[in-house]
């Protein structure tokens, strides 16, 4: 049962991911922490941390991650390959049919459209991610804006970011 | 053996990307256009452009097209293949070790720092995406009530992504038809 829904989950975030790896964490967050409840909110944001940290892609490691802590080994090999199929039968079509058409206005249109709306969506999961368990005291306030600060005036690498946060917040509960 | 060959660079490129898809097209474009002359740049970047148009995982995406242009379905496989087990590999280790992990005070505390950084490091790329998307005063309710709609009302937004195909195709239509 757990299979098919991660099969279900997975595929459906495949399939509709448009816009990255980040728009797919929000969709992923919204259908593991809200929809089926599997895991809290600041395990999620574990999660992410992780999946930020370790190489390939977020949302391939996220799903891995999801996978495995509710259903074991085949529990990931379900959610990753879930996750690509949608991929696999896309790429079949398309490479029958994309090159001829990707000038025509029936596809650059509704991609165009799309994308203010994904833009919402990266933004919305962000959001959802700003609850008690995430601020828990003044610090945390000083780590999400500097980290907000630092990426867009600078780039600053987000693995960097995460190792400092990770020290700041070790620091401040020494003392 | 070109299978074989395949597999190993995007498993190689799988287990030494950091920092999401973007960061692999370099690797990628070392590994089959420099390094081994699979395809040529222009083939290259018509593959990313490809790949940055279909949903789902970026990096899937470019191993399965060009791995297909490589040497066909077989090529496909091996590539997605080794694209994706690297993650799963890491990742299963990791996991197996985390729940353990987390009952020392030093990794919660540890946590409870990157949390905050984590939620900023998802809204960025959203902020950066409504400057891409050429999100202006005109059309900023876009982005707002989907924003809203998945906070407040919990709308799931794969419907959403879906309403704004339908509107697009539904609004070619329309212009189409009003210019004959």
């Amino acid at each position: 049962m757990i299979y098919l829904q991660l099969l279900w989950v997975f595929f459906r975030i495949g399939l509709f991911g448009f816009g990255g790896g980040y728009a797919m964490i929000s969709m992923i967050r919204m259908e593991v922490v809200d929809n089926y409840q599997w895991m809290s909110a600041a395990e999620f944001a574990d999660l992410l941390a992780i999946s930020q940290m370790t190489p390939g892609p977020i949302s391939i490691n996220a799903a891995t991650f999801v996978g495995f802590t509710e259903a074991g080994f085949l529990g990931s090999v379900v959610a990753t390959f879930s996750l690509c199929l949608p991929s696999v039968m896309l790429m079949a079509l398309v490479l029958a049919l994309f090159f001829k058409h990707k000038e025509s206005e029936y596809v650059k249109r509704p991609m165009a459209y799309m994308m203010p709306v994904v833009a919402g969506l990266i933004i919305a999961g962000g959001i959802l991610m700003c609850d008690r368990e995430t601020f828990t005291s003044w610090l945390s306030f000083v780590i999400f804006g500097g980290t907000v600060a630092a990426q867009l005036a600078w780039k600053a690498n987000p693995i960097l970011l995460i190792v400092i946060s990770g020290v700041l917040g070790w620091a401040y509960n020494l003392f | 053996m070109l299978t074989l060959k395949l597999f190993w660079s995007f498993f190689k490129i799988g287990a030494f990307t950091f920092g999401g898809g973007y960061a692999m097209i370099a690797m990628v474009k070392d590994a089959l256009v420099d390094h081994n002359k699979w395809m040529d740049e222009d083939e290259f970047w018509e593959s990313i452009t490809l790949a940055q148009a279909l949903p789902g995982v970026f990096a899937i995406n470019m191993a399965l097209y060009t791995g297909n242009k490589i040497k066909g379905m077989t090529g496909s496989f091996a590539a997605m293949m080794g694209a994706s087990l690297p993650s799963l590999i890491i990742i299963m280790v990791i996991a197996s070790f985390f729940r353990d992990m987390n009952e020392y005070e030093t990794v919660r505390n540890v946590f409870s720092g990157i949390r905050p950084c984590v939620a900023a490091l998802i809204i960025v790329p959203g902020i950066k995406m409504l400057k891409k998307a050429n999100v202006n005063a005109k059309t900023f309710w876009i982005p707002l009530s989907a924003c809203l709609l998945i906070c407040l009302f919990g709308i799931s937004p794969i419907y959403l992504i879906m309403a704004a195909i339908v509107a697009g195709i539904i609004s070619t239509r329309w212009f189409s038809a009003r210019r004959k």
